[in-house]
């Protein structure tokens, strides 16, 4: 018998140096990133009368609700008290058809521009990427214009064009990526099978694509949810989106700044990238790594 | 009798590259043509244009005696099989197979007997109900295969089927290949690079180089006459013995100046034997060694360079005066480096071609 030797490579000390630093540097992040969520989270939970005597890293003694109840139903901004539901509202009525449109515009043009070239289609994608880089201050009083044009300035479908227009660049390069990965010879099977633009489309491309969608979706939802911009300039008070209401609510003058409520506004505010973002992460990592791979 | 598929002048280019230049090809009914050439000489790109998957610059395309030059893939009467296998990933090998003849609203229990039959043929019934990445490479080639077969056509389309996959696999498919168009002996077009497949399958095969047919022949006469320098020396393995010399009309004398002569009587010249410098093609198993080199009408002497045991032969690289040959000996025979060996062989089976032109004389 010989003895029992050690197999594989020599496993490292859980002390190492390396580890010191690896694990060192990403607790600092943590905390540099995890420290304000958590006064917020704190501050949301206590009344006012804690908040001015404590220390605002300190646990709530006493937890309370209220700020949250307050902060969704019956804050006040200087137009009305009805808190952040109507801007709820209003950011998920803009929210859904800027998505559904937006995303469905890029994969289609994205498709195109993958799988259909015709002459002129690389300018055109070269002309549609040079729009990432204009800043948008420079569109906001065009865009005026043309949606006044439209007869949609101030409604919610302007706003909802704008937010598809400006999602084309970075959305159609990702579906464009996405899509010229794709083995080629699978399209000239399914044109021999005797499917045409739409059939390929429907039936081959999309089934292959889910992770490019959802990522392209994360991205939408965020971006159209987190818009401050666009809402403020584009529509009317009683259209504005959520992030224009608890700028409101936050910045209203009157009577005493309730950090409780604002806090609770902002993250209420937050709630819903947060949820898109805890339910695909992984299918958006996927997608990304899938894109950065093949493009 | 018309033929399955004639192309006229075909031309294609991408921008201002032509591939294919004014192309002719005639493809008879039942027939199995192989289109063989080195990477890039334009195989794939002749095969898709017949498929209509790329848009020709110029020139006809015919099948079944129909002109197809803008019809859609579809609507060509072909099947194609990729090297790719390009089955769809997110359906069933079932719906692999049904999804053309769906888009072609083919009745549901016809789907349902072509299937059948397909998967009969190919033996992958308890394969239908998967997806395909849970088949094997040879499975996957396999429901390709039966992709094209359920379309009933008349024309199948393979462009490089096996060279994905291992060589034991590669030669079980291709006689299954091959019994299938004998079981159904519809028109087959076949691009590969691999002349085993070419030799072992073709009625007749193409030999292609930069976009132009150098010759189409049945596999025997490719390998006996080709007819030319580049096409003797792609078909044959061992690569055929290329040698310079030159020729003298009169005596018919073949002469490399490296202190090998030889006479090339009784070599049936296609055109009038010219004097002036040549290539000599020799085969190294048309070369005899031994007892019967000296039954051939040509005999020499070979110093052995360099042995090659194979098993079943033995290749030899060896010089005769300066010229170096290489042949081929049984595998038995016992030949070390620094023998002397005879050999032998007939110019009946040599191939001459001109120097500056490379055409067979
Ligand atoms: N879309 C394209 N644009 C420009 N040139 C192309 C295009 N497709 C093919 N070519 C060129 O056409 C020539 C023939 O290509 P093709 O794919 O037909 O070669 P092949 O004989 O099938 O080679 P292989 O054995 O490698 O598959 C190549 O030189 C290739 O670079
Ligand atoms: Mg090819």
């Amino acid at each position: 018998m010989t003895a029992v030797t050690p197999r594989g490579a020599k496993p490292q000390k859980a002390l190492s140096p390396r580890n010191i630093m690896l694990y060192g540097a990403l607790v600092i992040f943590s905390l540099y990133y995890l420290l304000p969520l958590y006064v917020m989270i704190v501050t949301s939970l206590k009344d006012m009368a804690e908040i001015r005597v404590g220390n605002i890293f300190s646990a709530p003694v006493e937890i309370t609700f209220q700020p949250w109840v307050k902060a969704w139903s019956q804050a006040c901004t200087g137009i009305n008290c009805d808190g952040l539901s109507r801007g709820f509202w209003n950011s998920v009525r803009i929210l859904i058809p800027s998505l559904i449109i937006s995303v469905s515009v890029a994969a289609l043009t994205g498709y195109v521009l993958a799988c259909w070239r015709f002459k002129g289609s690389e300018v055109f994608f070269g002309i549609l990427l040079l729009g990432a880089f204009i800043p948008y201050q420079v569109l906001l009083y065009p865009l005026v214009i043309i949606l006044r044009e439209l007869g949609l300035f101030g409604s919610l479908w302007g706003l909802v064009l704008v937010h598809t227009v400006f999602a084309m660049p970075i959305n159609v390069l990702l579906f464009r990526n996405y899509f010229v990965a794709l083995p080629e010879e699978l399209f000239k099977a399914a044109r021999v099978d005797g499917a045409g633009f739409w059939g390929i489309f429907f039936r081959i491309v999309i089934p292959m694509s889910l992770p490019i969608f959802v990522v392209s979706g994360i991205i939408q939802v965020t971006g159209i949810w987190n818009d401050f911009l666009f809402g403020v300039v584009y529509t009317r008070p009683e259209n504005y989106p959520m992030t224009v209401q608890l700028n409101n609510i936050v910045n209203s003058v009157q009577g005493v700044k309730e950090y409780n409520v604002n806090m609770a506004a902002t993250l209420l505010t937050g709630l819903v990238p947060l949820v898109v973002y805890f339910f695909s992460g992984k299918l958006f990592i996927r997608g990304i790594a899938a894109g950065a791979v093949k493009g | 009798m018309t033929h399955s598929i004639s192309i006229k002048d075909l031309t294609l280019s991408f921008g201002a590259v032509t591939v294919l230049e004014d192309l002719n090809l005639d493809v008879g009914q039942g027939e199995f043509l192989v289109l063989l050439g080195s990477s890039g000489c334009g195989k794939s790109t002749l095969l898709n244009c017949i498929a209509g998957l790329l848009d020709i610059t110029d020139g006809e395309i015919h099948i079944q005696g129909k002109n197809v030059t803008w019809e859609e893939p579809s609507k060509r009467g072909i099947g194609m099989v990729f090297q790719s296998y390009a089955l769809y990933p997110q359906m069933t090998v079932e719906g692999n197979l049904a999804f053309g003849l769906k888009n072609a609203r083919v009745p549901k229990a016809e789907i349902a007997t072509r299937i059948a039959r397909a998967a009969d043929v190919l033996q992958i019934e308890p394969l239908l109900k998967r997806k395909p990445a849970a088949l094997s490479g040879g499975q996957r080639q396999r429901v390709a295969i039966g992709r094209a077969l359920v379309r009933d056509v008349d024309v199948f389309l393979f462009d490089e089927p096996l060279s994905n996959l291992d060589a034991k696999l590669r030669a079980n498919l291709r006689v299954e290949i091959k019994r299938l168009h004998h079981t159904l002996k519809n028109t087959m077009i076949y691009v590969t690079h691999d002349q085993v497949e070419a030799m072992t399958l073709a009625d007749r095969i193409a030999i292609m180089r930069d976009g132009q047919i150098m010759q189409l022949a049945p596999p025997a006469e490719i390998y006996n006459r080709p007819v030319n320098k580049y096409v003797a020396g792609f078909i044959g393995s061992p690569a055929m013995n290329l040698i310079p010399g030159q020729l003298d009309a009169a005596d018919q004398q073949f002469d490399t100046g490296l202190g090998m002569s030889i006479s090339v009587q009784g070599y049936e010249f296609t055109s009038a034997p010219i004097t002036g410098p040549v290539w000599l093609g020799l085969r190294p198993e048309h070369v005899l060694s031994g007892q019967m080199a000296q039954t051939q009408p040509v005999q020499l002497d070979a110093y052995v360079d360099m042995v090659e045991p194979m098993g079943s032969d033995t290749q030899v690289w060896a010089k005769i005066g300066k010229q170096e040959l290489r042949f081929r000996m049984d595998g038995q025979a016992e030949v070390a480096i620094g023998d002397t060996v005879p050999i032998g062989f007939d110019p009946a089976r040599l191939s001459l071609f001109d120097k500056k032109s490379e055409a067979r004389l």
